[in-house]
């Protein structure tokens, strides 16, 4: 209490805070985290707490402690979403962020056109993922799309894959439309990222006789660390979220043999199509827990950068 | 810094009076390769829904369709998406959603922002770190209670729901960005108006959130973006067409035309305009927002 009054002393040049001050500023704190508390971390909590029920949204939710778990664990499905989500995650983490990164450091040197081409990469960020959804659906239609009438082209009619209806292929075709957008996003971060970078540091490096590969190596990617953790926490969580392409481009949610089927589908089957509240609520808190990890090590990265200022 | 620049600049200066094809311009010709080639293929998905909204359905069946040159041209796709399709409504619903959300959730996390930028007291670090962590949860770990709470709030199935869940959840984002920006801002200026006997009221009002303003329209171009483009809490918190917004109503078109891709590129490309219009005008804070203070 006393550290609190000598700091907002300190801040009004030794004048007392008045009673008037005092109320805005604790309404201030109090209507922002009144809401965030009811529509966000009481949600996640209350999540935690349903998937220990049984619950069809109808009658009172019944406590089965961890027999959603259990269930879970021997549920067929539960592995393919996660081994999906795995495949997604392994792909997003790879693909996008080295083409994002590979493009922002070219765009960076201030070429002609820069703009143009930066505009056309960063693009579909704009577009909603249901209109790329239905953009790609149309795009891999397995009779008539663009990417078959070309592969008709070239091979004579005798290629023409089902893409999104083919078990094999569905997920590629998805994750396909999901890179496209991805790479922008990644691009744009770390065109930030570079331009807060002094160029003093990489004249010295190219006066000391560095070549190219070496001053990337050495010099601008080890300070472009801070964005890297961004890129790929936001990468991570990302594709832990992915849900809208699937569920537009797979029509049927999870598409050929579940083929597409990620945790954020099966989770949203669960509770909102079939009605097993406390069933879905298990599967979310299996996302929260692999997003906690995650979003530990980017508030760490954070408060670390916050320390530094 | 001068002398480094300096053997750059005539270097480039000499190579451009020779007019030679050096390796340093052959190489800047095969970056410029690469980069247009990269940028076409990435417009391909674009221009092919653009080429098939122009075209009328009969045209694509009696010549295949991507057929070239076309054997029409048309708008109605469009026309028929604005009024057949509903999605004069979806538009209005849309921007009922997203206007007032992006207004008061920037208004509320400008409060906190201010308040956790000028004020140390037990346990506002860890108020920051709460905002923070939040902004990353996964939605569908909020799904069901969200779902439930707006059945007991009664707002299930109206815009007021998603308004409620957007600008909570967006909290987080727009305060983490705000507070960055504010701790920029010198605490002499607020110091001095709160000397002249200026409320915290006014200091925030009157001072703090007009120096904001950069910070605050990127904020609102990247809200407004991705609030226009939600799509789970749409299905999750609305049911009837009535409250569609642009989203919900492009993936019920698939359902409703299975057949006329014309009228689904056309009502795609439409729903994409608002935030097209808003990229383009906005581009420069779009690119600049995401990393708003924290770079200077």
């Amino acid at each position: 209490m006393t550290t609190l009054v000598r700091g907002v002393t300190k801040v009004f040049g030794r004048k007392r805070v008045l009673s008037r001050d005092r109320i805005t500023l604790v309404l201030f704190m109090a209507v922002p985290l009144l809401i965030y508390a009811i529509w966000v971390w009481g949600p996640a909590l209350a999540t935690v707490a349903i998937s220990f029920t049984r619950w069809d949204n109808v009658s009172a939710p019944q406590w089965i402690g961890l027999h959603n778990y259990t269930r879970l664990f021997q549920d067929p499905l539960f592995k393919q979403s996660l081994i999906n989500n795995f495949i997604w995650l392994v792909v997003f983490i790879t693909i996008p962020t080295t083409a994002g990164l590979a493009l922002a450091v070219i765009l960076d040197r201030k070429l002609k056109f820069t703009r143009l081409y930066q505009s056309a990469i960063y693009l579909p960020m704009v577009l909603s993922l249901p209109v790329i959804g239905l953009m790609f659906t149309w795009f891999f239609k397995p009779d008539d799309g663009l990417v078959n009438t070309l592969l008709g082209l070239i091979s004579h009619g005798n290629i023409s894959p089902g893409w999104l209806a083919d078990p094999h292929l569905a997920l590629a075709a998805v994750l396909t439309a999901a890179i496209w957008r991805h790479v922008g996003y990644v691009m744009v971060l770390y065109l930030a990222g570079l331009k807060g970078i002094d160029p003093a540091m990489r004249e010295a490096a190219v006066v000391d006789g560095a070549n190219e590969w070496q001053l990337f190596r050495r010099v601008t990617l080890p300070l472009l660390k801070p964005v890297t953790i961004i890129v790929l926490v936001i990468t991570i969580i990302e594709s832990l979220r992915a849900f809208d392409l699937v569920y537009v481009m797979t029509n049927g949610l999870e598409g050929p043999n579940h083929a597409t089927e990620l945790l954020a589908t099966m989770m949203f089957n669960a509770a909102i199509h079939n009605y097993e509240l406390g069933y879905g609520a298990a599967v979310a808190v299996i996302l929260l827990l692999i997003s906690l990890a995650f979003i530990i090590t980017y508030v760490a990265q954070v408060m670390r950068e916050e320390e530094e200022v | 810094m001068a002398d480094i620049t300096l053997p750059r600049a005539t270097e480039q200066s000499v190579a451009k009076t020779r007019r030679s094809l050096g390796p340093r311009q052959l190489k800047r010709a095969l970056l410029h390769v690469i980069l247009a080639t990269i940028a076409i293929a990435w417009m391909i998905p674009l221009v092919s829904a653009i080429y098939t909204s122009v075209r009328t359905f009969a045209d694509g069946t009696a010549n295949g369709p991507w057929s070239f040159p076309p054997h029409s041209f048309t708008l109605q796709n469009f026309v028929d998406a604005w009024t057949d399709g509903g999605f004069s409504g979806y538009f209005l619903n849309t921007f009922l959603v997203v206007i007032p959300a992006v207004i008061l959730m920037l208004l509320l996390s400008s409060m906190t922002a201010f308040v956790l930028s000028r004020y140390r007291f037990r346990g506002s670090r860890l108020l920051l770190m709460l905002f923070i962590a939040g902004l990353l949860l996964p939605f569908q770990v909020l799904l069901i209670p969200v779902y439930r709470l707006s059945n007991f709030l009664n707002i299930y199935d109206t815009l007021g729901s998603l308004v409620a869940i957007h600008v909570a959840f967006e909290l987080g984002f727009c305060t983490f960005v705000l507070h960055n920006f504010m701790r920029t801002i010198p605490k002499d200026l607020t110091d001095a108006a709160a000397v002249d006997g200026a409320s915290v009221f006014r200091i925030w009002w009157q001072v703090v959130l007009p120096l904001c303003r950069p910070a605050l329209a990127a904020l609102a171009t990247l809200e407004f973006t991705w609030k226009w483009n939600d799509y789970l809490w749409v299905i999750t918190l609305i049911q009837s067409t009535n409250n569609a917004t642009v989203t919900l109503g492009l993936s019920g078109l698939r359902g409703e035309f299975v057949t006329n891709w014309n009228l689904i590129t056309a009502a795609s490309l439409l729903a994409a305009v608002p935030t097209v219009i808003v990229y383009l005008v906005l581009q420069r804070q779009f690119l600049g927002g995401l990393f708003v203070g924290s770079n200077k």
